[in-house]
Parts: C-alpha cells; sequence; structure tokens
C-alpha cells in the first residue's frame, strides 16, 4: 500500500508525535505542531495515536491511493475532496484503490492532519518518522513530500469508516486567539511598564512562522532594565550568554518582536526569553495564519497544570467517544 | 556565581549558573546535569547544559514542577564540592580561513553588518586591537577551545577559548542575522566560536569553513557512522589552518570515507588548567601531536 504525491500542496511533511531525548544535541522533539489533531485523526482510523500522517499547510495535497483505507482528516478547516465529492473532517471515511483525495480552499486553521489506516511507515530516524527539514532527518529523505513520491502505508486491520470526533472536543480559537503564558526566565529584564504592556497589547501573526517559531509584531517594543552586559553575552540588552530555549519560550530579540519557539525549536541561543506558552496552548499555535490577532495571557504555574489536566481530559473523552 | 531556578513554561526548569560565561559556571552546569542523568529521574524527559546554565525537560504528570525543582536544589550543594574534572578527547579540526564561500556570503549581507564596508574578519581583528586579520586568525587558532554546548541547530558546537579572560576574543552577532550561511561555516559570537553544522541562518560572524562534516543524517561520513552527531559537552579543539589545496584534499579524503579526524584521549582538570593555562595548553598539544 502507498499514497502517491500528486502534487505536494504548499508545505506538507511526514509527522508523528516526534523525538523526544535529542534536543541537548540540538536535535528537536519535531512531530504535529498542532498535536491533538493528530491524535484524533489517528484514532479515527484506528492507528496508534503515534503513527505518522501528514501534515499540510494552508494548503492540501493531492494524493492517489494504491489500494483501499480509512482516512481522516482533522485541524483546519478545509474542503475535502475524494474523486470531487466531499468528505466530513473529523471522521473517517473510507477510500479506494485509485481514488484520488485533494483539498479545496481553506477556510479557518492553519494545518490539515490527514491520517490513513496502518499509518505512513517511512523508515523512523532517532525513533521518529517526523520530518526536520532544518536537519535533513526523518520523514522522506529529510525534506517536505513532494510530486511523484510514494509514501509507503503500514499494514492495518479491517477499519470501519464512520467514526467521528463531535464538535464539542474539537477546538476552535476565539479572536483574538489568547495564548495563556507562564512568565520567567529572563523577564525581571524588561521594565514592570513593558512587562504589563507585553500581556495589555494585541500582537499580530507576522509572516515569518512556521515549524520552528512563530513571529508576532504590532505591540509596543520592550524597554529593559539597565545592566552592565555579563561577559560573553554580548552588548545588545537583548543578549544572554547561549543558553537552553524551553519548547514556547518567549524571545524578543531587540525587545521588539516576541518569536515563541515550536516544535522544530532551536535548542538554545543568545537571546533572552521572557516567559513561555504553557504546554496546553502550544496546539492552538500551530493553527494560527499570518495576520492574526493574539493576546497573552499571564497565568501561574496552577493555573498552566490545570489546564494541561483539562486538555488530557478531553483528549481522554475522544477516546471515550471512539469507544 | 549564583544560581537562579525559574519554570520555562509547565514542562521545563531554567537554571542559570551564573549570568556570565565561566568554565567554572560550565562545569558545575556539567555537573548537576550529570547527577540529573544518573539519577534517573521518573519524569525527567530531555537534559540539556549549556555554557553556563542548563535546562531541564520533564513530564509534570509525572513529576510536579515543585518536586523537580527541589531535586534539582538538592544535587546544586554537591555539585560545589565536586571534582571539576573529566576524561575527554582532544580533536584536530582544519579550518580554511578567510574563504571564498563564507566570503561570498558576508559580501550578501553585507548590510547586516556593523561594518558595511569591510569584512568580518577584518571588523573582527580591528574591534579586538590586532593590527591585521593575520594577526586576529593566529590568535583564533593558536590555543585550544572547549566545546561548552552543543545545540542550536543539529550538532553545532559551541566553544570557549581555552585563555585567561583578558586573551578572550569578543565579537558582536550580526546586527540582524543572515538568511543563510554555508554548512560547516566557523563562525563567531560574543566569546564563542562555533561550528554551522548545516546550511541556514545564523548571527554569528564568519571567519572560514572546515571540510569536516560534524553532522551527518545519512551516518554516509566514515567517523559518524555510530551516531549522526560529532560533538559533546566537553570535548576539546584545536583549529588547525589549511590552504585550499589542502581542505580540497581533505573533502576527498572524506568523500572516500577515509579520512579520520585526528584525536587523542586527555584528562582536563579545571583547576590544574586555572594554576598554569599555558602549561595545560602545551600538555593538551602535545598530547594530540603525539596521536
Amino acid at each position: 500500500m502507498a499514497l502517491k504525491v500528486i502534487q505536494p500542496g504548499l508545505l506538507t511533511t511526514i509527522q508523528d508525535l516526534g523525538r523526544p531525548g535529542y534536543f541537548h544535541l540540538g536535535i528537536p522533539i519535531g512531530g504535529a505542531m498542532d498535536r491533538m489533531a493528530m491524535r484524533a485523526a489517528n484514532m479515527l482510523v484506528g492507528n496508534d495515536e503515534a503513527a505518522a500522517g501528514l501534515e499540510a499547510v494552508f494548503m492540501g495535497p493531492e494524493l492517489e491511493f494504491s489500494s483501499d483505507a480509512t482516512v481522516a482528516v482533522t485541524g483546519a478547516e478545509i474542503p475535502i475532496l475524494l474523486d470531487g465529492e466531499e468528505q466530513p473532517g473529523w471522521t473517517g471515511f473510507p477510500v479506494k484503490a485509485g481514488q484520488i483525495l485533494k483539498f479545496g480552499f481553506l477556510k479557518a486553521g492553519a494545518r490539515a492532519y490527514i491520517a490513513v489506516s496502518g499509518g505512513i511507515d517511512t523508515p523512523p530516524a532517532l525513533g521518529s518518522r517526523s520530518t526536520y527539514a532544518i536537519g535533513a532527518l526523518g520523514g522522506i529523505e529529510g525534506r517536505a513530500i513532494a510530486s511523484g513520491d510514494e509514501l509507503p502505508v503500514g499494514a492495518s486491520g479491517r477499519v470501519e469508516a464512520g467514526a467521528t470526533i463531535s464538535e464539542k472536543l474539537r477546538r476552535m480559537s476565539s479572536s483574538p486567539t489568547e495564548l495563556r503564558v507562564l512568565p520567567g526566565l529572563y523577564w525581571h529584564r524588561i521594565t514592570e511598564t513593558a512587562q504589563a504592556g507585553f500581556f495589555d497589547d494585541e500582537w499580530k501573526v507576522a509572516p515569518e512562522a512556521d515549524r520552528m517559531g512563530y513571529r508576532f509584531r504590532g505591540g509596543k517594543p520592550l524597554d529593559f532594565v539597565e545592566r552592565e552586559a555579563p561577559f560573553g553575552a554580548g552588548s545588545d540588552p537583548s543578549n544572554i550568554v547561549d543558553g537552553c530555549y524551553p519548547y514556547g519560550s518567549i524571545q524578543v530579540p531587540g525587545g521588539t518582536e516576541p518569536i515563541v519557539l515550536h516544535r522544530d525549536a532551536v535548542s538554545g541561543g543568545g537571546y533572552f526569553m521572557i516567559g513561555t506558552v504553557i504546554s496546553a496552548d502550544m496546539d492552538l499555535i500551530g493553527q494560527l495564519q499570518p495576520h492574526m490577532p493574539v493576546k497573552f495571557v499571564e497565568v501561574s504555574m496552577e493555573q498552566a497544570l490545570k489546564a494541561r489536566s483539562d486538555r488530557s481530559k478531553v483528549l481522554q473523552g475522544m477516546r471515550e467517544s471512539l469507544g | 556565581m549564583k544560581t537562579r531556578y525559574s519554570f520555562g513554561g509547565d514542562e521545563h526548569i531554567f537554571v542559570e549558573v551564573d549570568e556570565e560565561m565561566s568554565l567554572d559556571a560550565f562545569f558545575k552546569s556539567l555537573s548537576i546535569t550529570g547527577a540529573v542523568a544518573d539519577l534517573n529521574i521518573n519524569g525527567v524527559t530531555e537534559i540539556c547544559p549549556a555554557n553556563a546554565s542548563f535546562q531541564i525537560k520533564f513530564d509534570p504528570d509525572v513529576i510536579s514542577p515543585d518536586d523537580m525543582l527541589n531535586e534539582l536544589k538538592k544535587l546544586e550543594s554537591a555539585a560545589e564540592s565536586s571534582e571539576k574534572r573529566i576524561a575527554t578527547r582532544i580533536v584536530e579540526i582544519p579550518v580554511f580561513y578567510n574563504d571564498p564561500w563564507t566570503h561570498e556570503t558576508l559580501m550578501r549581507f553585507r548590510e547586516r553588518h556593523q561594518d558595511p564596508d569591510g569584512t568580518d574578519l577584518d571588523y573582527a581583528a580591528r574591534i579586538n586591537g590586532f593590527d591585521s586579520a593575520e594577526g586576529f586568525i593566529e590568535a583564533h587558532h593558536s590555543n585550544p577551545w572547549f566545546v561548552s554546548m552543543v545545540g542550536f541547530v543539529s550538532g553545532l558546537p559551541f566553544l570557549y577559548q581555552l585563555v585567561e579572560r583578558e586573551r578572550q576574543l569578543q565579537v558582536p552577532k550580526y546586527l540582524r542575522p543572515r538568511t543563510d550561511t554555508p554548512k560547516l561555516t566557523v563562525g563567531y559570537g560574543g566569546c564563542f566560536s562555533c561550528i554551522y553544522s548545516v546550511r541556514g541562518a545564523g548571527g554569528y560572524q564568519m571567519f572560514g569553513i572546515t571540510p569536516m562534516p560534524i553532522y551527518d543524517p545519512e551516518q554516509k561520513v566514515s567517523y559518524l557512522k555510530d551516531f549522526m552527531v560529532f560533538f559533546k559537552p566537553g570535548d576539546i579543539v584545536k583549529w588547525k589552518p589549511i590552504d585550499r589545496a589542502e581542505y580540497d584534499r581533505i573533502l576527498e579524503q572524506v568523500e572516500a570515507g577515509t579520512y579520520e579526524p585526528k584525536t587523542a584521549k586527555v584528562d582536563f582538570d579545571l583547576e590544574a588548567f586555572n594554576a598554569d593555562i599555558d602549561g595545560t595548553n602545551r600538555k593538551l598539544m602535545e598530547a594530540l601531536n603525539g596521536a
């Protein structure tokens, strides 16, 4: 069984739940930007939640199936067309050998997840099939899929099509999207006025938004607390002695445009960070398009953990609803 | 040195051992991260040592953030008294300084540089008080370097020169980062040298290029067959200046699978180093040259 790539879309990559354990060497965890959507797509086609599928950003690919399969598309809202006939999102649907799956224009969100019964079966690299393009690792030759690629699909038992995830379990982002942030790291490096301004201002997603990180603009520049530059840090007030970056951490080079690091994060560098987007809201970032408005909302660790546990309950709810 | 702990969201603890760079801070960070690894704490998913700081990623569903923090604080006091000595290796890395490829790239991004009319090497030489780029290049390769962090992208080493602070070379990063850097560029920012393991964006000044791959996801390079990343924190590096002919020769050897980096096993003791820097470096070089 294989998927033949007729058109790859804008940037479609093979992703799973990532490769933990190599961040100390600069190799990030990677994997689906919107983890919950990837898990859901896999559940709907009877796969292990950690199976590999496709992550398509802004535009869907065009794929031809060599054998029968069950397919589900989750995440972004995008018309799903099987031989021209529209299929429901967040629902497993049957595909016959020779049929062609393609997509219409994106309506909402940014990334669609395509799972196929059996899962994409390219060779794992460091324990994961996720594509880390910067390091040419995983996926197909470490790159996005291209026209003419044949994507191998693993064996699967008979999967009943028709499973669906109810709308109340799907996450809809509000406008502006609220991203909850635990302040910390080098938060003390900016003035109290700048701290308040960061949370008061409305930011917009900048065009530089990808798997490594999302840049934001539109808020006021952050003023720094005066200091004498520590040895080895560099002279700019936003410089630190190169250190590690947490996933979700918010660095602000020069104090102007915040960058939130995502699944393909650089593991470290010389820019100070003012806090970290909490784990429960990382998926939301993966569904943001450029120019969309965003508010950063300050939370405590207690609230962050509560939000995390709420997300786990939603995931558990999905599993239970599919029996 | 004052250790500062901070949570990076609900999944990370960031620990700044010191605000400024020093080998003492590095060794303390290495000692604590080593102890975390030895303890095999349930819920710890990533242990990342850095130059003068480190980071632990954990699963808060398995270990609570406060418990994780307390575990680290317990290890800090033990690290104070632990020996600052490691068994490591010294590796000779050939560098073609002032090469045509980084030169082409730095000219392309001149408007992002502090000195749009010069080159990165000329600028670095001038602000560090050298009369010429040649003098600066000599200072760059005449004493060995210590890999104090691996990261940014795949297997990229940050290196700190094994000399006293007065002799450290310092340069700022580009005013605005470049969108391109040739693969295997030898770069410089702050007090750190680096080798860009892959082609891509970068903000460090560019001085030269090495023909020796240090990251190979396909693991075809002879000395990267066991693992795709060459460097680890604690490695010691000696740059060896080479010319175009030698660069081409090494490239051919790498292609043919016959290139082996010149390497020797050494012990590095921070106290001995601090007591006699030139003597320690001489011994390191004797070990390398005897290899």
